[in-house]
């Protein structure tokens, strides 16, 4: 089995940061080919798109792409179950499934995250509080393991593995395919509420009191200060139904076709700063319309997609994003420490959203019951300090950080702030007992 | 993006990165595939992608490009004539093996010009007769001019190059058009581990789009990126005195 390989000089998630120098990255098209790379390589960790933000898919020795892994196997139209290898993105499931009147039932920011990505993050979406983390819809998955066995996971067989493997970073093994859940929609489009918030207490009641709504996330200003504190726009949605759009329509499930635009150069440093930041996000609240309106799926869930590249604002030393969950009852004090800290800092952060998470799912997954805060800052030293002082609001009160968007936080966090972990180790010991997939994150983090 | 639908398509080499991309391109057009490739049941999983993303109309024959002899009876064995045909039958090689011994020279070249010429060659003469039908001869950037790093490799498509320019001469008039593409480098799985300059590095759907489009526009030659008719109109121009001392 001949693999492909190549040195790239420079590998790096989505944030850009860190940097692997003359990585070696394989590439496996299908099982035969993962399974030919476990064998060979001592130690390496599986990639999908590489838009987790940090160091988590890549491997200090190898790197093991399954970008070539992409084709759909099978489709049950009375289940809506989706059978595909793990390098399929979701935007390829979206383009080929909602004209036929489907939508995936969970889905991060991004739709150019792979299946096999999604599953090892065990990504949430802004229907958490209802729907859970993708890992909740997924029937089956088959993975193969450090030893060159395929073996098949579901909640019902080998149920510990397949609990380790849902946000388990791609650490038990390499995820081949996966048979998940679609579910069902009449239109391609969303309708969206939007309300203005004039502070966290406020936002917070309104997450509370709209658990109903199928989809909600609020944008922060994270740079207003005192009574402004945690001012936001809170947007809510639902899938539209038939009877919702306009008349006319006659095509409910298919989109007009869009431009995207690209990100030509790394934005220079001085773009970003307190005032241009302060002032976008000013405007930004005061221009949101309040009320409802209808639109597309794709604008809805992923406004930042078409602008490939936008990663690029943040130059050339990259970014860094910090996400953390805290526990409800601690969450309102700990947000307010963590808006204060930041908007003290005056650091820009144009990405700042703010979530209500549902139930904790899987062993290694990020989601608990509680508020989830995602900020984007310059990677730059002030950063990395004011991260650590976010760190420590986050451990004070109970939370966790979020290891998809990690590249830099310590270990002593990462083992509070995940009770399971001593649990996910031992399932991993027994699959995996030399550490065969390991990453930049597992080697800094300890997993 | 293409009026492919419809048509029925052969793809001699499906089994290539390039090939695959195609394959996929041609299936969102509304094409029937015919998939031809060595060991074609290899295929079964993109059959099934292509059949389920595009709700395509997949068939996969098997095919040896070097059983010259046998290229009509594997024509005839397709039953109706393809509307369109796409060889991207190839074989880089290793240029130090080809270099020293006669016998993986001969399979390049016989893998790179005898056997896609025999069998577009046929396909050619079929359709001439039915006076209509697309014949696609993907062929390299590499037989603009022998190079010391693939001669061998490039001469061959050179001769490719050669047979498809005559080939669409010959044709001129009869409802038949050739085309012909020349990639330049491409990310696939042939040039894995090579150091290839990005701007000159093509994905394999890129090559699938420019194939589609040059089809749509009844174009000639096709330069996927076309910075590289400027790169290779300068090689070309380099008088062979010049030329041979150069490292290019």
């Amino acid at each position: 089995m001949a693999l492909t390989e190549q040195t790239q000089a420079s590998l790096s998630g989505w944030g850009n940061f860190p940097r692997l120098r003359d990585a070696r990255v394989l590439r496996a098209r299908g099982e035969a080919e993962m399974r030919a790379a476990i064998a060979q390589e001592r130690s390496l960790i599986a990639r999908g798109n590489g838009r987790s933000y940090g160091d988590p898919a890549m491997g200090s020795r190898a790197t093991l792409s399954l970008l070539p892994s992409d084709r759909l196997m099978a489709f049950d139209a009375d289940s809506g179950v989706l059978t595909c290898e793990a390098g399929v993105m979701l935007a390829d499931i979206l383009d080929v499934f909602v004209p036929r009147g489907w939508f995936v039932p969970v889905t991060p920011g991004t739709k150019f995250v792979t299946v096999g990505g999604a599953i090892a993050s065990n990504v949430h979406g802004k229907n958490h509080h209802g729907a859970g983390s993708f890992g909740n819809h997924v029937e089956s998955l088959t993975l193969a393991l450090a030893d060159g066995r395929v073996v098949r996971c579901s909640p019902q067989e080998n149920a510990d593995l397949f609990a380790a493997t849902c946000g388990g970073m791609g650490l038990t093994g390499v995820i081949v395919s996966a048979s998940f859940r679609l579910m069902r929609i009449e239109t391609a489009y969303i309708r969206q509420e939007t309300h203005h918030a004039a502070n966290l207490e406020t936002v917070m009641a309104m997450f509370e009191a709209n658990q109903a709504w199928t989809y909600s996330v609020a944008w922060i200003d994270c740079l207003a200060r005192g009574p402004d504190l945690g001012r936001s726009l809170l947007y809510l949605g639902e899938h539209a139904r038939a009877d919702e759009l306009p008349a006319g329509n006659g095509q409910p499930l298919v989109l007009p076709p869009k431009a995207t635009r690209r990100v030509p150069i790394d934005f220079p440093a001085f773009a970003l700063n307190r005032w241009s930041v302060r002032a976008f996000n000013a405007l930004y609240y005061r221009r949101a319309q309040a009320g409802g309106s209808l639109i597309d799926y794709d604008s809805y869930f992923y406004p930042l997609d078409a602008i490939l590249e936008w990663n690029r604002i943040y130059g050339r030393p990259g970014f860094l994003q910090f996400q953390c969950v805290l526990p409800k009852a601690t969450a309102a004090a700990g947000l307010r420490l963590l808006l204060d800290r930041v908007a003290r800092s005056g650091r820009a952060s144009f990405l700042a959203v703010l979530k209500l998470l549902g139930k904790q799912d899987g062993l290694l997954s990020f989601p608990m019951e509680g508020y989830t805060l995602a900020l984007d800052f310059p990677a730059d030293t002030g950063t990395l300090g004011l991260m650590l002082e976010l760190d420590a609001i986050t451990a004070d009160h109970g939370g966790r950080p979020y290891l998809a968007k990690d590249s830099r936080c310590g270990a002593t966090l990462v083992r509070q702030g995940y009770p399971h972990l001593g649990e996910f180790q031992s399932i991993r010991a027994r699959v995996d007992p030399t550490g065969k997939f390991s990453s930049l994150q597992s080697e800094r983090l300890g997993l | 993006m293409t009026a492919a639908s419809s048509q029925t398509v052969l793809i001699l080499g499906a089994a290539s990165d390039i090939g695959l991309a195609l394959a996929r391109a041609y299936a969102r057009g509304g094409a029937r595939l015919i998939l031809a490739a060595r060991d074609a049941r290899r295929l079964e999983t993109d059959a099934a992608d292509l059949r389920l993303r595009s709700q395509a109309e997949v068939r996969l024959v098997d095919f040896d490009v070097l059983d010259i002899a046998g290229a009509g009876a594997f024509l005839d064995g397709l039953g109706d004539l393809p509307d369109v045909a796409v060889s991207m039958v190839g074989l880089l090689g290793d240029q130090a093996a080809s270099a020293t011994d006669p016998l993986t020279a001969d399979l390049v070249m016989r893998s790179n010009y005898n056997g896609p010429a025999a069998i577009l060659g046929e396909l050619a003469q079929r359709m001439e007769k039915r006076g209509s039908g697309i014949l696609i001869g993907v062929s390299s950037v590499a037989g603009d001019r022998g190079r010391a790093t693939n001669y061998v490799y490039g001469s061959a498509k050179a001769g490719f190059t050669a047979f498809l320019s005559g080939l669409r001469q010959r044709l001129q008039g009869t409802g038949v058009h050739v085309i012909t593409v020349k990639p330049g480098f491409v990310d696939t799985r042939m040039t894995a581990g090579m150091p290839l300059p990005k701007p000159l590095t093509a994905q394999p759907a890129e090559v699938a789009d420019a194939i589609l489009r040059a089809q749509a526009k009844g174009r000639d030659v096709v330069y996927v990126r076309p910075v590289w008719l400027l790169v290779m109109t300068i090689i070309r121009l380099l008088p062979e005195a010049v030329f041979k001392r150069t490292r290019i």
